[in-house]
């Protein structure tokens, strides 16, 4: 066996009893990425001569046995994670060539637990998309099956871990962009909680939503991973003071006494047959590790993705006014007043879906039009918030797709914006409500593409969903099998 | 039409881009499509309900008032497309 086949917990095993070294693994990754990034573009930066020195320091800290629990691993970041001294493109050309003088906190903390910054990988640009086609540099392939969409935005992330390129990665989540990719690929994806990870340092997209979170192999690997990024940072006011349990020990087999919520309203017209069978088979998996299934209405479900598509845009349009061209970011250099300069940079730097948001959101928030749409839309978030409080005093947890189908081919939605928005339609709601959500491979369609099954709890509620996930993984006991591609 | 070519300009100019005209032309189409669909939100009567800005309740994050390490002016400076050592550089304004 190859060290990149390995779980991340295996090979943190594996390293902790000195079966493996740091050196041997990074070096695996490596000749992996080379072997297949031709095909699979998941990476926008491979720090191939820096990941190899990391390892010889992490095998003298092995050896030393002072290691943190991450300790030799090599992990991919999602390139809108700034990364002190390593270019941070958000997969725009308006920062091609931005270096972040400063770590994230979510990256320091990740090196202080020992973890290898093995690259930087593809997303839409700015987080806007659902395919990664809009990323300005490349289109990552599905590593199930070639010509087709790894999903997005984190679909560089998705596309890296299940290609075993790394053995984590981490990706952000606005309106499902870990969990939906994750579902595409087939491997696991956690949107925490708003609030449980610092955002210190991730490019903001819609800071009201915006929520970084972890892509792995499996459940375990998941709990690891949120272990060390999960906790209060000062420098990230919405980030909350509240204890990190070790994730790890909410994996137990057995869900007695715990109320599985199947809310209708996500079972509606538009839903793949195949990705209905694939989630009425993971419920059929509670059921047998003893959940109890109710079904539960989320009535406001269908205008969910209305408020997040005015939300999102609006906040995008704010945020993304600080590339003026003036302190980082792309420059128009021609151009000789203030006003035509910032108007220059910016029409060269963003690709059209960015523009597009920024269109959207600007009418969105604009005088004579703020009451009809912002407003609304803020209001219609509440009783979304309402039904799924509602919801949660009837059950400890919801389960349901991920996404209404399996993954498409490259170019197949992109001449038409508002279909390619309507695969964001069942998860955009656990952003709305802040809640956490979590994307667990439930198997492969009859044409051989993965499909996701999404589980989703109250705030702070990760660790019956990782418990929930854990149960399902095991009961569903899919073949160990991974997308063949040498 | 939710939106007009005229008002999509406008709008445009208030986000600071520049639109080549095929842009315009296709973006108006696009955006008044999103703007048609987004409209479903009229069917609710939201009378009297609150906003919601953050999902998650937060409170004021106070600090001390306390001098910290910060970047220097070098490091403040280099991502800058166009600075001169102290300061970044834009074209005339006054």
């Amino acid at each position: 066996m190859n060290p990149y086949e390995l779980t991340l917990g295996q090979a943190a095993d594996h390293l902790a009893t000195k079966k493996l070294s740091s050196r041997e693994l990074v070096r695996s990754c490596l000749d992996r990425i080379e072997q297949v990034e031709p095909q699979i573009k998941a990476f926008l930066d491979v720090q191939s001569e820096q990941s190899l020195i990391q390892a010889d320091r992490a095998d003298e800290r092995l050896a030393w046995g002072n290691a943190g629990p991450l300790c030799g691993i090599p992990v991919s970041i999602k390139d809108l994670i700034c990364t002190k001294g390593i270019t941070t493109t958000c997969g725009s050309r308006m920062l091609e060539n931005f270096v972040p003088p400063y770590d994230a906190t979510v990256i320091e903390r990740l090196k202080e637990a020992g973890a290898i910054l093995i690259g930087k990988v593809a997303m839409d640009e700015f987080a806007m998309g659902s395919t990664t086609e809009s990323c300005a540099f490349q289109v990552p392939d599905n590593p199930w099956k070639s010509g087709y969409v790894c999903g997005g935005s984190s679909g560089g992330s998705a596309a890296s871990v299940a290609a075993r390129e790394c053995m984590a990665s981490l990706g952000s989540d606005t309106g499902g962009s870990i969990r939906q990719p994750a579902s595409l690929c087939g491997v696991v994806g956690l949107k925490p909680t708003y609030g449980r990870v610092s955002r210190y340092g991730l490019v903001a997209f819609a800071s009201s939503l915006d929520q970084i979170g972890p892509l792995t192999r499996d459940v375990r690997d998941c709990a690891l991973m949120m272990n060390v990024i999960s906790g209060y940072d000062p420098r990230d006011s919405t980030s909350v003071q509240r204890t990190v349990p070790d994730y790890t020990t909410a994996l137990t087999e057995g869900l007695t006494g715990m109320t599985i919520g199947l809310p209708r309203e996500y079972f509606a017209s538009g839903l793949d047959p195949e990705v209905e069978q694939v989630t009425m088979r993971g419920v059929e998996v509670l059921k047998a590790a003893g959940a109890n299934v109710v079904e539960v209405s989320l009535p406001h479900t269908d205008y969910c993705l209305a408020v997040y598509y005015l939300i999102a845009p609006a906040e995008a349009s704010s945020n993304l006014a600080r590339y003026d061209g003036v302190s980082y970011g792309l420059r128009d250099h021609k151009a000789d007043s203030l006003l035509e300069m910032y108007k220059e940079s910016r029409s060269r730097g963003f690709g059209d879906e960015v523009k597009r948001r920024i269109l959207i959101g600007t009418y969105a928030l604009s005088s004579g039009y703020y009451d009809a749409y912002y407003k609304k839309a803020s209001q219609v978030r509440t009783l979304i918030l309402d039904d799924f409080q509602q919801a949660f005093t009837r059950c400890d947890l919801l389960i349901s797709p991920v996404v209404p189908t399996p993954a498409w081919k490259i170019g197949e939605k992109s001449d038409d914006p508002l279909a390619l928005y309507l695969s964001d339609v069942l998860t955009t709601p656990a952003n709305l409500a802040g809640i956490p959500g979590i994307s667990v491979p439930g198997g492969l369609t009859a044409s051989g593409l993965p499909v996701g099954i999404q589980l989703q709890g109250p705030h702070f509620g990760e660790e019956n969903l990782l418990r929930a996930a854990y149960n399902l993984e095991q009961g569903l006991a899919l073949p160990a099998a991974w997308p063949q591609l040498v | 039409m939710k939106i007009s070519r005229a008002e999509l300009e406008h709008v445009a100019h208030l986000a600071r881009l520049n639109l080549k005209e095929e842009e315009l032309v296709r973006m108006t189409g696009q955006v008044d499509t999103i703007l048609a669909y987004v409209a479903k939100l009229d069917a609710l009567d939201t009378t009297g309900i609150q906003p919601t800005t953050h999902a998650f309740s937060i409170v004021n994050a106070f600090r001390e008032d306390q001098v910290t390490p910060s970047l220097s002016q070098e490091e403040a400076l280099a991502n800058g497309p166009q600075q001169n050592g102290e300061a970044f550089v834009v074209p005339r304004i006054i």
